[in-house]
């Protein structure tokens, strides 16, 4: 129980930042914009979050401050594909070129510097408690417990998201409007529907996602910043969105799985079962085209949104 | 950041137009890294080089560099810095032999140094440091110091110098503990803390109680904190980043090297040649040996000082291989310097298998 509850530990950990980052750019792509900038705000979220937090000792304040640089980011890049209907490609990619060099420049004061990693919550030990000691299976139940109840606070956050993009999505009326919007932004738009605002509002949601997966890489992950600390999980996220074929839940199953298979193969590895490790790493990449292979077999579309990526000009 | 490239390049350009009718052109130097500067490990060291030869020389030359540069795209960017002035050129990374070879060769009058790596040309010098030196050191104490007599080692990529390390440290922690066990794990990345800590902990959760890294950030030092665990730094010392872990870190000290090149090519005496030293050329540095009884780090000084002295040497035959045979010894007495720089099996005690 020990070693498996260690490992899933570690899983939930590895997972988490990616969850996050990807839930918020599933909104922004139901939205019909594709943002390719989640690196760069991750990476500017990160660096944000922890300076916030070392100069005020705070983490709920490196948590705000770091989902405000994630959505002032996104919202320049709101400004460039909203406003003025660039190239949602190129923009995001600029994004994510501007954002890391951001975060160095922000980080810069701080490289080196550490501070403690955000708590687990601590439930109490029931085996310990005189009237329960002898309850069967006292000390597996408080395992159990401590495990469900024992995370970090993001943990919790990024399951309520998941669960919370699935409802808005599938059942409230503002989610219906904002799939119509990235389905088809033509009739939603003559329907009356705002298209550019309901997108504005998604872009920033995805910006305060990324910046709180950012977060949780250098205030919980690995509590320390350094330039370049997202290694690519920004990417991870966008091809997670795919992989999901853009549904909330298969995105939640699907980023515990590339979680699970990153920590896995290290785990194989250190008790050597000789699982060639390069092609392990490369396995969420591999995964999503296959899973993309599969689903374009299967049926005519594989559940991107219509408009997605395509610049939209409202006719006066 | 190419495009930022270009625009310092043509900066410098200007600037160079503007100030040369006063002073003699600035010597320019570049470097290129693989990783962030900013990741208090291995290029955090390789600038603190870079810095150095600025005091040192700051008013004949002007140095730039490039961070984070991916190893096999690497030739564009090099390229860049020769279009940009640069006169010598340091390429920092075992990944950018092959680039820098392809660059060197169609700007004859440009020199280039390559760190860690084995091909020169007339115009590319090589440069590496005897890393493996402390980590036989690393495992002299790690053999002295685990209870649980496994270690875990954080590795990043199936190379020479990275392989010649894990032999070196096994080789070290032998010589004081026979049973000693090794657990080896590729993040196969330079740079990735979050996976460095997935690694470490990957490690420590089978049941290692020191862990060592062949990777640049400190991550798995961190974790190893965490846990209430052992462990070494890497490239810098790196105690901040976990105090009550640290029991030492290998440094890498590039200054002097640094600062004699570009002397070298300032008093117009530079020539390709291969510089590989350790702890006697003061390439590498041991940080203070903490967190361990004091036996433990006299006997790591001792074994320190021998090596330096050419007394003890970490390869010193007969070493056995896997398979139980011994490895034809080339030098004497030791394995020579290019068995060492081409190592590519494991020694005897290692029960795992070297992805090829």
């Amino acid at each position: 129980m020990d070693f498996a509850a260690a490992i899933m530990i570690t899983v939930i950990t590895a997972t988490t930042p990616l969850l996050i980052a990807a839930l918020g750019e599933l909104v922004v792509e139901k939205s019909g914009v594709l943002n390719l900038g989640i690196e760069g705000m991750m990476a500017t979220g990160a660096a944000c979050g922890f300076a916030a937090a070392i100069l005020t000792g705070s983490t709920f304040v490196g948590v705000a401050a770091a989902i405000m640089a994630g959505m002032a980011l996104s919202a320049v890049f709101a400004f460039l594909v909203l406003g003025l209907a660039a190239n949602q490609v190129a923009s995001g990619l600029a994004l994510t070129i501007g954002g890391i060099g951001l975060s160095g420049l922000i980080g810069a004061g701080f490289v080196g510097t550490t501070r403690q990693p955000v708590p687990r919550f601590e439930f109490p030990d029931l085996s310990a408690v005189d009237l329960l000691k002898d309850v069967p299976y006292i000390v597996e139940i408080a395992g159990v417990l401590q495990f469900v109840f024992g995370q970090d606070p993001f943990v919790y956050v990024s399951l309520v998201l998941a669960g919370g993009i699935f409802w808005f999505l599938g059942r409230s009326r503002a989610g219906l409007l904002l799939k119509a919007i990235g389905e088809n932004q033509v009739s939603a738009h003559s329907l009356g529907l705002k298209v550019v605002w309901t997108r504005f509002l998604a872009i920033l949601f995805g910006g305060a996602c990324a910046g709180l997966a950012g977060a949780y890489l250098s205030l919980v992950y690995t509590p320390f910043w350094s330039p370049g600390m997202t290694a690519g999980r920004g990417w991870i996220a966008l091809a997670l969105v795919v992989f999901a074929s853009w549904r909330p839940l298969r995105l939640l199953f699907g980023a515990y799985f590339f979680g699970a298979a990153t920590v896995l193969q290290l785990h194989a590895q250190a008790a050597s079962l000789g699982i060639p490790a390069q092609l392990l790493s490369a396995f969420p990449y591999i995964a999503t085209i296959i899973a993309l292979v599969i689903m374009s077999v299967g049926r005519t579309s594989i559940g991107a949104p219509a408009s997605l990526g395509t610049p939209f000009v409202p006719d006066r | 950041m190419r495009h930022l490239i270009k625009l310092a390049g043509a900066a410098a350009l200007a600037i160079g137009l503007s100030t040369s009718g006063f002073a003699a052109e600035k010597l320019k130097v570049a470097f290129v890294y693989v990783g962030p500067v900013g990741d208090f490990g291995y290029s955090y060291q390789h600038n603190e080089g870079r810095l150095a030869v600025e005091k040192a020389l700051g008013d004949k030359v002007e140095t730039t560099f490039l961070e984070s540069v991916p190893e096999p795209d690497s030739d564009r960017a090099i390229e860049q810095l020769v279009r940009a002035g640069n006169k010598l050129i340091f390429t920092t990374s075992f990944g950018y032999m092959e680039p820098t070879l392809k660059v060197a060769a169609k700007y004859p009058n440009v020199f280039f140094e390559h760190a860690t790596g084995y091909k020169r040309s007339a115009n590319v010098a090589t440069y590496s440091a005897k890393f493996h030196e402390g980590r036989y050191v690393q495992g002299v104490i790690a053999g002295k110091l685990t209870k649980a007599n496994v270690i875990g080692y954080v590795a990043s990529f199936p190379i020479p110098e990275v392989v010649s390390g894990i032999n070196a440290f096994m080789l070290g922690a032998q010589s004081v503990n026979k049973d000693i066990k090794v657990k080896i794990v590729w993040a196969n990345t330079w740079f990735d803390p979050g996976k460095e800590a997935d690694a470490a902990k990957a490690l420590l959760d089978q049941g290692a109680d020191i862990i060592t890294q062949h990777t640049d950030s400190p991550a798995p030092l961190q974790q190893a904190e965490a846990r209430g665990k052992l462990a070494f730094g890497q490239a810098s010392d790196m105690i901040r980043f976990a105090p009550k872990t640290t029991l030492t870190s290998i440094v890498d000290n590039w200054n002097d090297y640094y600062i004699a090149r570009v002397k070298a090519v300032l008093d117009g005496k530079w020539k390709s040649e291969d510089t590989w030293g350790g702890f006697d050329a003061n390439l590498v540095n041991m940080a203070p040996y903490t967190n361990m009884p004091a036996d433990v780090a006299k006997m790591a000084a001792d074994t320190e000082a021998a090596i330096k002295s050419g007394k003890l040497h970490p390869f010193t035959c007969p070493v056995m291989g896997q398979d139980g045979k011994e490895i034809e010894c080339k030098g004497k007495g030791v394995l020579d310097d290019g068995q060492i720089l081409s190592m590519n099996f494991y020694i005897k005690g290692i029960d795992d298998k070297l992805p090829q």
